[in-house]
């Protein structure tokens, strides 16, 4: 079932310049999808049409079938959670607690439900200690991490994420791609924009590169990240598996890896063949 | 190597908190170093790095014992505006530093509270802009800038009060991979040429490995190692705290378990590569 379909996409923020110049792309449930490119692409700009905060100058954007130009965002935000970059843009309640509970509340859940999705964001985010504090007296990654815990508390069916790994050390990171996979199991779309290449290689299958406002690569992440005309273009890092192999081509290592353990295993059978030979 | 900072027994609390966000800290940093600081979030980069230019006791209140010492001043018995002599600080997000209409102006701003002559402002501003390659931004607005741009004109602003010390509390948030490794570029010019010390709270240790000579990793208040890149990201307790280490480390870390030993640990791809080559030449020539 395709939960996002964008059709042509064009916007432009002021009616000149265009932010997003013919966008297609078709998301299918359950699939886990990262956005990638440099700064200024559209990425930003794109997935804030996936829950109608903007809406589109030319083309379509479907969510679950619902065209985010006829129907309301407060329609719309209970399928669509984002989750933004920089946390103290979504973060305003006097606790923790009751940061998380907000949505809910405006979305009319009875207090047996809120407090019961509270407790276990709390837990999921390792917030509990943190229940009663101000959010504004948390840590930059603490912070990120209650800003996804006041979305991922109403369960919403599409959760898309901007840059969550910045601030997030390598321990964070791995619970999030745990978590990601974990939601896609049952059967939630998750969309995640980051300039992390090391957490795109390791966790998404699919990954989708803008530049210019345009789709430049969209497929399979190792196709994507392992080829150096489409991580020039978009401004990115490949991984250091990557460039590491790449560097090695003339010796026979494989051209498309993507992780660490792959590269040890082509060292590893070069050195076993150089014994031999 | 001369002392250009140090933490004796130093610990610190803030105000309404119950627990140390510092404890006993001792810490000597030497003019030159290029520091990582890391750990956990919540750990206490930030608070470490407030210590030293001033922020804490004199803005953030608190409890604190032992002293924080820079280039001979006790921290807690000089003012923020003595201390930025010695000491700048570059945070996050750059927008929140920057409010003068044109770069030149933003970064001669602090100057103008120095009594400098119009010659002497004219001449820093000209040579920072010079410095940091940025002379074709001067006549710009900070806010038509890319965030790279940004986080350059921010240093420039704090270069040109000429200090001796850099403190970056993750400068590069906000900045794509590109950016980000220009801005690690700069940092070791300013380092290497003009011998500026660093301490740089980053989360990019892929990016940022190849650049640095030391590594502070923090946990719970406390600093639990301190030494080269390599040797820290080897350490148990780097993989205990969950900081993850650079790709290329990993790579050299399977390897030795499966009885293939580098000569040393790599800090990027290129010299991963190299000691590959090495290898195949050692097994080739048995």
């Amino acid at each position: 079932m395709r939960v996002i379909e964008v059709e042509d996409l064009y916007f432009s923020y002021n009616g000149r310049t265009e932010v997003l110049r013919g966008i297609d792309l078709t998301v299918e449930k359950g699939e886990v999808v990262a956005i990638m490119g440099e700064n200024g692409a559209g990425k930003t700009t794109l997935i804030k049409h996936f829950n109608g905060i903007l809406k589109p100058t030319k083309g379509s954007v479907r969510v679950l079938g619902m065209n985010t130009k006829t129907v309301p965002v407060s329609k719309l935000a209970r399928h669509v959670g984002l989750i933004f970059q920089n946390p103290d843009h979504q973060l305003f309640a006097e606790t923790v607690e009751e940061e998380i509970a907000f949505a809910l509340k405006n979305l009319g859940f009875d207090d047996d439900y809120i407090n019961e999705r509270v407790n276990w964001a709390l837990k999921f985010m390792k917030l509990e200690k943190y229940r009663k504090s101000s959010p504004f007296t948390l840590s930059g990654g603490e912070k990120k991490r209650l800003a996804i815990a006041s979305i991922l508390a109403y369960d919403p069916d599409i959760i898309i994420f901007d840059e969550p790994t910045i601030g997030q050390e390598y321990l964070h990171k791995q619970r999030l791609a745990d978590f990601i996979k974990y939601l896609a199991s049952k059967g939630k779309t998750v969309i995640v924009v980051t300039h992390d290449v090391e957490f795109v290689a390791e966790n998404f299958s699919r990954t989708v590169v803008m530049a210019n406002g345009k789709i430049v690569a969209d497929g399979a992440t190792r196709e994507v990240l392992t080829d150096p005309e489409i991580t020039k273009r978009a401004r990115l890092i490949p991984p250091q598996p990557t460039q590491c192999a790449l560097l090695l081509k003339d010796l026979g290592v494989p051209e498309r890896v993507l992780l660490d353990s792959e590269l040890v295993q082509s060292i590893v059978s070069l050195l076993k063949h150089s014994m031999i030979t | 190597m001369s002392v250009i900072v140090s933490f004796e027994e130093y610990s610190f609390k803030y105000s309404g908190t119950t627990f140390y966000a510092l404890r006993n800290i001792n810490l000597d940093i030497y003019r030159g170093d290029f520091i990582l600081l890391t750990g956990p979030s919540g750990c206490g980069k930030s608070t470490l790095l407030r210590s030293i230019n001033g922020l804490i006791p004199h803005f953030y209140e608190g409890e604190y014992t032992g002293r924080v010492i820079v280039m001979g001043h006790e921290v807690s018995k000089s003012s923020t505006y003595e201390l930025s002599r010695y000491v700048g600080m570059v945070f996050q997000d750059p927008e929140n530093q920057l409010f003068s209409s044109t770069v030149e102006r933003e970064i001669a701003f602090g100057l103008e509270n120095l009594g400098l002559s119009k010659e002497e402002m004219r001449r820093r501003v000209d040579n920072v802009l010079q410095i940091l390659k940025i002379e074709n931004l001067r006549h710009k607005s900070p806010y038509e800038l890319s965030g790279g741009q940004q986080q350059k004109v921010a240093i420039a602003s704090i270069m040109v009060m000429e200090p001796e010390i850099l403190i970056l509390d993750e400068p590069t948030a906000n900045l794509d991979p590109l950016s980000a490794l220009e801005l690690f570029e700069l940092l070791a010019r300013l380092n290497r040429e003009m011998n500026i010390t660093i301490v740089i709270v980053e989360h990019r240790l892929e990016l940022i490995t190849s650049f640095i000579n030391r590594v502070l990793l923090m946990d719970r208040g406390r600093i639990v190692a301190d030494g080269a890149p390599e040797e820290v990201f080897l350490e148990r307790t780097s993989k205990l705290l969950g900081i993850g280490v650079p790709k290329v480390i990993n790579v050299y870390l399977q390897l030795r378990n499966r009885g293939i030993e580098m000569d040393r640990p790599p800090r990027k791809p290129e010299e991963l590569a190299v000691q590959v080559r090495r290898l195949l030449q050692r097994r080739s020539s048995k």
